[in-house]
């Protein structure tokens, strides 16, 4: 295997605050190779767009990098001065979020905006930067850029807004896009529409993705990988397939079993009890422990790490007692 | 077959959105409507759950809105138990019919007052209808609603904001139980909802039905959801409704091109991998929509009739649908 774009090594954010430091992502390790499409999912609060943001470097304070470091192709990121993140950020990482309207500035139009990240990541002319900006705006899949070009961001639709976000994060061709939630706010039709351009543009471009959402539709059909979130912490990472149609940590059964499927009849779906617990609030043990429907003794005093279990890596007792007995 | 206990015919709303009176005179705008709901008619059977599907902006809630009495229709009827709704709300009997028909709404955290106790909540219906007398008697009354939903009768003593989302979903589905209503109206209960929770507070609402017997029109953007809780599905469209088919019809043969194009759009998660034809086009702006059937300019079936004249509603082969190309069989 080559060597990963992105290493990500025990990172750890937290949140001070008057009443006690808030864990907020605890402990998280992976790795993304290049090219590679990396899903990350758990429900909110799970930290999810907050390793994203960790990643960026967008955390907004008082969240703070506790421990743990970040490498883009070897080079540590995490300790960045912010003018050297500022200049990193979008020419080697770009960003897409969820809300297309607020990631474009509404006062300028799309083409300025284009043209002025081009140029400050790029050494090209306005001209030359000119012509990329409507390359990429066809690139993405917008009818007739060279009009579109001088026209404001209200004047696109939804949809049509995501794809100039996703032009904007390919304007400096960066080899790795972290994409937080880029089809939630879109209608299904649309949200169909703007997958196939993330993974079309994205494979074109040679640009790895890491892909943060909520929906395991959206990841089944664009991840090579997917990592489960769930209470600040990785439970469970491997291929795509594997996580979802042999899951091996209960949490991973249970978010699979909940969610209604489009090709067989269930009477009730499957149900995992309870709610994901507060960040103040995080039991002893695996922090699952109290929702699992496996627990037993060892759960609730000791935390289990990543461990292999067939195709995936899961933290969990169950398989690592299974592992150390076989 | 029994008579259906909702009848919806010819149901319309429009929604007027124009400049106001000073810029139409000074600017020459003419006044501008938006028909957010244009002529539907559907049935619900009693104690079956009709879904309505559609992409935003199609007019999903403002019929559910018109159901319930929130807004009154520019056009058309709607027959609760064979009585026209609409007379009966303006008459003294327009209290008794709201008792047997509630709402639950999207947002688990605008619909339930911060100030207010669960209790309170929970009660506000009881007291307003004058259903069960007495602190005592409500209090019970209210812990045996909680109950129903999973929650605990202690639970009435603490305030919304102590309950997570689902707690605060199956709060509001005990108060709109509390009036024993024959028919909910649920407008998207669960998208506000992680899918793990939402797979809770939709079991409730299948054990709830099974147990009482209720009659649902349960409307969501989700597919997959819609198929886990419907018996008939609705699809509508900028205002229209397309196509409505028994469930397993409409998932495993659909006819209008419209929902054909919604259930290739579903993020498929058996199917790791799939290449789908992603959909071409958006949903046009419904301030001036296009002429004739107004999926045309997104329809890969469409053709001269189509632009020019609008499809009606009627029955082939035992569903509803609204489609030239479907009616002449050139799909």
């Amino acid at each position: 295997m080559s060597a990963p774009l992105l290493e990500v090594r025990h990172l750890s954010v937290d949140f001070p605050t008057r009443r006690g430091t808030l864990l907020a992502i605890d402990d998280v390790s992976f790795d993304i190779a290049p090219g590679e499409v990396l899903g990350v999912v758990g429900e909110s609060g799970a930290g999810k767009s907050l390793t994203g943001a960790a990643i960026i470097g967008l955390l907004e304070p008082p969240g703070r990098i506790a421990g743990g470091e970040i490498l883009l192709e070897g080079r540590r990121i995490d300790k960045l001065p912010h003018e050297d993140m500022r200049k990193l950020r979008g020419r080697h990482i770009g960003a897409i979020f969820q809300d297309p309207l607020t990631s474009l500035n509404p006062l300028y139009t799309v083409g300025r905006q284009l043209v002025e990240t081009i140029r400050t990541h790029l050494p090209l002319s306005e001209k030359q930067a000119r012509e990329r900006a409507i390359a990429l705006l066809a690139d993405t899949g917008i009818p007739a850029p060279e009009a579109r070009f001088d026209q404001y961001p209200h004047q696109f639709s939804g949809g049509m807004r995501q794809r100039v976000v996703i032009a904007l994060a390919l304007a400096a061709e960066p080899k790795l896009i972290v994409a937080d939630e880029p089809t939630t706010a879109l209608d299904v039709s649309i949200q169909a529409q703007i997958i196939a351009l993330l993974k079309k543009v994205c494979r074109e471009h040679g640009a790895a993705v890491m892909l943060v959402t909520h929906d395991m539709g959206v990841i089944a059909e664009t991840c090579d990988r997917v990592a489960v979130m769930y209470a600040g912490r990785i439970v469970e990472i491997g291929p795509v397939a594997d996580v979802i149609h042999r899951p091996a940590h209960p949490y991973t059964v249970g978010l699979m079993g909940s969610i209604p499927a489009m090709d067989e009849d269930r009477e009730r779906l499957l149900q995992i009890d309870g709610a994901m617990p507060r960040l103040n609030a995080i039991p002893a043990g695996c922090a699952f422990n109290p929702r699992c429907p496996k627990v037993f003794d060892r759960c609730r005093v000791e935390r289990p790490d990543l461990a292999q279990a067939g195709a995936t890596r899961a933290a969990c007792w169950l398989l690592a007692s299974h592992g150390a007995a076989s | 077959m029994n008579k259906p206990l909702v009848e919806v015919q010819d149901l319309a709303k429009t929604f007027e959105v124009s400049a106001p009176w000073l810029n139409r005179v000074v600017e020459g705008k003419p006044r501008q409507f938006v028909h957010a709901v244009d002529g539907v008619s559907f049935d619900i059977g009693r104690g079956r759950t009709l879904a309505l599907v559609g992409e935003s902006g199609c007019g999903k809630s403002t019929v559910a809105r018109l159901l319930v009495g929130l807004y009154a229709p520019t056009r058309g009827t709607i027959r609760f138990d064979g009585q026209d709704t609409r007379a009966v709300f303006a008459s003294a009997g327009g209290q008794a019919l709201h008792r047997r028909m509630q709402m639950i709404f999207q947002d688990p955290f605008a619909s339930l007052n911060p100030r207010w106790k669960v209790l309170d909540i929970v009660a506000e219906p009881l007291r307003e209808h004058g259903l069960v007398q007495g602190k005592a008697a409500v209090q019970d009354r209210v812990g045996e609603l909680l109950k129903s939903v999973g929650l605990a009768a202690a639970d009435a003593a603490k305030f919304p904001h102590q309950f997570s989302g689902g707690q605060r979903q199956r709060i509001s589905i005990a108060r709109a139980l509390a009036t024993q209503p024959e028919f909910l109206v649920c407008d998207e209960p669960t998208s506000a909802l992680d899918v793990s929770v939402q797979a809770q507070v939709l079991n409730i609402m299948k054990d709830l039905q099974q147990r009482q017997g209720l009659t649902y029109l349960f409307i969501s953007h989700n597919l997959a959801v819609v198929r886990h809780v419907a018996d008939d599905v609705g699809v509508m469209y900028l205002g229209r409704l397309v196509e409505v088919a028994p469930k397993a019809e409409l998932f495993a043969r659909p006819r209008h091109p419209y929902t054909r194009m919604l259930l290739d759009a579903i993020p498929d998660i058996g199917m790791s991998g799939r290449a789908r034809t992603p959909v071409q086009g958006e949903v046009p702006n419904p301030l001036e929509p296009p002429s004739g059937c107004s999926f045309h300019p997104r329809c890969p079936h469409a053709n001269e009739r189509c632009r020019s004249e609008r499809p009606l509603q009627q029955m082939l082969g035992g569903i509803r649908i609204a489609c030239h190309a479907v009616e002449e069989g050139r799909i």
